[in-house]
């Protein structure tokens, strides 16, 4: 990259800055007009210069100039004007320059910043880029956060320093020398004056801000490590609390804090010293004017109207001079950074940028074998972990690479699989250096999964499809202002120098995964999932998810159709008792008292909070019900028990997790409480007591928590009270509460709950597995398998897959390479985060899948177990970084040739 | 085939599963407050007719309390399963478990619709170890039985040495 600055900026922003600059020339006109007319307007009409008589006309506008040999040429004599009239005339000039200098102003700096943001978004867009292209050993040596906030934060000041690049010292330049000029016209010595107090601001200043530039670098420096920590922190956080260090970072933190303070402060000592300065020298001018400028006019040597215009120019003077060298100030620190910038990035060897050209072909199939010829490669600490290997993959083999994590076998399939570089020696793909054939054929036709799994966030059919994303396959196109837009964005983009690639089209390069479109992507998708054991995870996720009814009608609508379904399956299968079912009619004993009482869920908790506490219409309801003082009774017994049972427990206590009517910090709160209560009736007690002990019942499920306090009665007078619930709910209340209907789709419960349309009961150990393995079996028999596991494709994995767990993560990884078909996988003990028996049934189950119609692609597999070595042709096995041993795996004999051999 | 609803309005409560536990010799000594604690983090399972509570080698991670019903014992041998013991309301089946890290050393085969506390290794030790005195109490309870067995095997011995002579 283009070390200075300067020259990058040039180099790309050529002709607009050379526009830019003409635009400000032209702009000086006006500007310099604007500075002549004060003086005219007092010493011509004001003060009556040239308006001697009463009657006294003068020209305004006349356009003359000499010519030399021709002498005076004439164009236009101008208009004749009084002195009235003059003084409107030329007040309307002065208007008239005001707004042209405004316009001429807001056109350079509209333009200063698009040429600055377009420059901003060229940087940014080519350091990413060179991150794409960084060699696989710079990622272990870079913070994450250091690179990321150096793109983010560290190459902003670029983008604003760019427009003014040229033309503010162009502008600035041209104002100050403009201002200069004139006072010089005006008065020669104060002129002088003028130009030597400039003189010494100039020298001195930037001088005395050298060490601001140090200073500068310095917290760019110290602030790039402390977003780096900051990361490490949050990344670090399990190791940190495990080892009790959390004291040891917090000093840390604090001491480079402290670091950054003395230098920020530092910093502001120079820079208000230096603006101390600066404002002085630029006040003592004005002094001198007055004093010298006034003693001149008082002796007759300068007129009145020269004074106020050179005055006036002045104030214009010290404006420039300072953006000026605030400019050369930005300079020379944007410089600083940038150099800063680009020193991080220039990483020698990148990758060359047309290995990673975009291709949108299909890629021919490898043909040739894949093979380490005479590899070296070594860790960073510099020792050989594989020593002159030589191994050959043929197409259609499957090998077994075994030997534990120091055989080497590890860092050979990470070779092959491009994260690491060799050392020496070579990887070949047929004829060719893997390294020097393009990423569109080796990053296609090869597959590599390891353990060490990356998920991007977004929802995890977008992670298992993100191998397949190579290319823009679809041209989009656009209509109306969208194709307005799409224009706008290309030319953007082309003028910042970034690629054209459209994000909306269609990425998803389905023949790789062999399909033919969208339509029969699914199935390979589920025959995926399917083999890496993964579907059953993905539908647990789904049936826990919450729709939108109002976006998938249909599908809501066989849900509520199947309740039906499963309740007649569950009577076929005696199973009646495993779900107490929502009747509008009844109490349902599985479900809390709140629940009953509401017929359906809070979908606004925040606000039912609220309105439980202040809103009378519950107050009135349960009164009306004759439940008001019931209820109460029933949360003083619930009270009691529960502090009688926690009231020892140590607030932490996972026990707590089982208590659901309070949170374990008010249990004291509730002691006194009922201390206070006590031998009084609910009319004794405040409105505020009574609410709190009454909301605990709403919790409450009588089959678990055991208490002893539903009766029929009162299980059917909370069933009357419902309906008061429903019908009557005030205006305001509307919106917090989700009714439930055995009709409709519930809004707010997950897809399990609206099919069960009711609660599993709490007394069966396996209720709900039972209940799972029945509702996934009506969803295939009723064809919704598909778009339930489909709403678990959308599961949010969250920022690095943190929501699916490391088994789940490893199978998804797996999962993603497998459904691109390619010729050679490279499995580095993908799945070390399952248990044996689920490695070794996956591993059938992808030589299965990969095995199927007629495909037979290579595979290469790092075994941490190596009895599964039976599944392949050949076992290499490595010990300390050598291959010790290349065999074909001797296939049992089969029974047939023993009894040949037999007879 | 799983126990009816209609059982479901003659369940015990929590006041009378602590009275069951109080009934059972590991658990007598203990204060009525702990045992309360102790039935509400269980749960209240039930099994029907001909299933398994659990199963002979399996790891234990619970210890149930019958509230109802009736169960047979079984230990697997050379001959099929021989039923060494039946078990009913009132007692207990594999404490041991919940003690110490021991597979399952018989099967437990309900015989009749039944209803059980289960009670969680997790939960019990967790209790033993927040009121140590509940601890004391089970060693003592453990150590009765000890010496019980002890002297049982003593006396079988030396009918076994006299039956030899």
């Amino acid at each position: 990259m283009e070390t200075r600055l300067s020259r990058y900026i040039w180099t790309h922003t050529r002709k607009q800055q050379l526009w830019i600059l003409l635009v400000v020339a032209l702009s000086m006109i006006p500007y310099f007009l604007s500075f002549d007319l004060p003086k005219q307007i007092v010493n011509g009409p004001i003060q009556g210069e040239g308006f001697e008589g009463p009657e006294a006309t003068q020209a305004f506008l006349p356009i003359s100039f000499s010519l030399p040999g021709l002498g005076e040429v004439n164009l236009f004599s101008g208009f004749q004007l009084e002195r009235e009239g003059m003084l409107v005339a030329l007040s309307l000039v002065f208007l008239l320059l005001v707004i042209v200098n405004g316009l001429f102003k807001f056109y350079i700096n509209t333009y200063k910043g698009r040429l600055g943001e377009r420059l901003l978004r060229r940087i940014r867009f080519e350091l990413v880029d060179r991150v794409l292209r960084f060699p696989p050993s710079h990622f272990k040596r870079v913070k994450p956060a250091e690179i990321s906030t150096m793109i983010k934060d560290e190459v902003e000041p670029l983008g604003g320093f760019t427009g003014d690049a040229f033309v503010q010292p162009a502008l600035l330049g041209g104002q100050a020398l403009t201002a200069l000029i004139f006072i010089l016209l005006q008065s020669l010595w104060l002129g002088l004056i003028a130009a030597f107090i400039v003189a010494i601001q100039a020298v001195i200043i930037p001088r005395m801000r050298r060490r601001l530039l140090v200073l500068g670098r310095e917290r760019q420096l110290t602030a790039r490590e402390l977003s780096g920590r900051v990361s490490e922190i949050v990344d670090g956080i399990g190791t940190i609390r495990g080892h009790d260090t959390s004291n040891y970072e917090r000093a840390d933190i604090a001491a480079r804090l402290g670091r950054i303070f003395k230098i920020r402060y530092d910093l502001y000592q120079w820079k208000f010293l230096v603006k101390f300065l600066n404002n002085f020298l630029a006040q003592v001018t004005p002094f001198l004017f007055y004093s010298i400028g006034g003693y001149f006019a008082l002796q007759g040597r300068l007129d009145i109207g020269q004074l106020v215009a050179v005055i006036g120019a002045y104030k214009d003077l010290p404006g420039p001079l300072k953006e000026l060298i605030d400019w050369d100030q930005a300079r020379q620190d944007v410089q600083v950074k940038y150099a800063q910038v680009v020193e991080q990035f220039s990483v020698e060897p990148l990758i060359d940028p047309s290995v990673q050209a975009t291709s949108v072909t299909a890629v021919a199939p490898i043909t040739g074998a894949l093979a380490a010829v005479n590899l070296s490669v070594s860790d960073d600490g510099g020792s050989k972990v594989v020593e002159r290997v030589s191994l050959q993959v043929r197409p259609g083999e499957a090998i077994a690479i075994t030997g534990g994590s120091t055989g080497g076998g590890e860092a050979l399939a990470e070779a092959f699989g491009r994260l690491t570089w060799p050392e020496s020696g070579r990887i070949m793909v047929g004829d060719d250096d893997i390294h020097d054939l393009p990423e569109s054929v080796v990053g296609r036709r090869i597959s590599y999964a390891s353990s060490e799994v990356y998920t991007f966030q977004g929802s995890l059919g977008d992670n298992l499809l993100y191998g397949l994303k190579h290319a823009p396959l679809t041209e989009v196109v656009y209509e109306g202002d969208k194709a307005a837009h799409r224009r706008w964005e290309l030319l953007e983009a082309k003028l910042a120098g970034n690629p054209s690639l459209d994000l909306n089209s269609d990425w998803i390069d389905y023949g790789a995964a062999g399909a033919t479109g969208p339509d029969d992507l699914f199935e390979k998708v589920r025959a995926v999932l399917d083999t890496v054991l993964l579907t059953n995870d993905i539908m647990a996720l789904a049936v826990r998810s919450t729709i939108n009814p109002a976006r998938h009608e249909a599908f809501a609508g066989e849900i509520v159709a199947m309740r039906g379904a499963l309740r007649r399956r569950l009577e076929a299968e005696k199973l009646s008792d495993l779900v107490v079912f929502f009747e509008p009619g009844s109490y349902n004993v599985e479900a809390t008292i709140g629940e009953n009482l509401l017929f359906g869920t809070v979908t606004n908790q925040a606000r039912w909070e609220q309105a439980l506490e202040s809103h009378p219409f519950f107050k009135t309801v349960l009164k009306r019900a004759g439940l008001h003082e019931s209820f109460y009774e029933m949360g003083l017994e619930i009270a009691g028990n529960v502090v009688e049972l926690f009231r020892d427990l140590p607030p932490d206590h996972p026990f707590f997790q089982q208590l659901t009517f309070m949170a374990a910090e008010e249990i004291p709160a509730y002691e006194a409480l009922l201390q206070k209560v006590r031998g009084r009736t609910i009319d004794e007690v405040s409105e505020e007591d009574a609410i709190k002990i009454i909301r605990l019942c709403f919790g409450y499920i009588e089959p678990r928590h055991r208490f002893g306090l539903l009766s029929e009665e009162l299980m059917s007078q909370i069933v009357e009270a419902r309906r008061e619930f429903s019908d009557g709910l005030p205006e305001d209340l509307v919106g917090i509460i989700e009714h439930y209907q055995p009709n409709r789709y519930i809004a707010s419960a997950s897809i399990i709950d609206n099919v069960l349309f009711g609660r599993i009961g709490h007394r069966h150990t396996d209720g709900s597995e039972r209940i799972r393995a029945i509702v996934r079996d009506l969803f295939e028999s009723l064809g919704l398998y598909n778009n339930v596991l489909a709403f678990g494709l959308d599961f949010d994995v969250g920022a690095g897959g943190k929501r699916l767990t490391a088994g789940q993560r490893q199978k998804l990884n797996l999962a993603r390479a497998l459904i691109r078909m390619s010729d050679f996988y490279i499995f580095n003990q993908p799945l070390l985060a399952l248990d044996q028996r689920a490695q070794e049934q996956i591993t059938r189950n992808v030589f299965a899948f990969l095995r199927q119609d007629d495909r037979k692609p290579a595979i290469v597999w790092v075994l941490a177990n190596p009895a599964l070595s039976e599944l392949f042709d050949r076992q290499a096995h490595f010990e300390n970084g050598h291959l010790v041993r290349d065999e074909a795996v001797e296939t049992p004999a089969k029974d047939s040739d023993y009894k040949e051999l037999a007879s | 085939m799983l126990a009816t609803h209609s059982e479901k309005r003659t369940v015990m409560l929590l006041k009378d599963e602590v009275e069951m536990l109080r009934r059972i010799t590991l658990f007598s000594g203990l204060p009525p407050a702990k045992l309360k604690l102790l039935a509400f983090t269980s749960d209240r399972v039930m099994y029907s007719s001909g299933e398994n509570l659990f199963h002979q080698g399996d790891i234990g991670d619970a210890a149930y309390v019958i509230l109802s019903g009736r169960a047979d014992v079984l230990v697997a041998t050379q001959t099929g399963q021989l039923k060494v013991a039946e078990v009913e309301q009132n007692s207990i089946v594999g404490e041991i478990a919940i003690l110490c890290n021991t597979p399952r050393t018989a099967t437990v085969k309900t015989t009749t619709a039944l209803e059980a506390l289960r009670i969680r290794k997790d939960d019990f030790l967790k209790l033993l170890a927040d009121f140590p005195e509940m601890a004391v109490e089970i060693m003592r309870v453990l150590a009765d039985r000890l010496s019980q067995t002890t002297s049982e095997l003593t006396e079988a011995r030396s009918r076994a040495q006299r039956a030899e002579a």
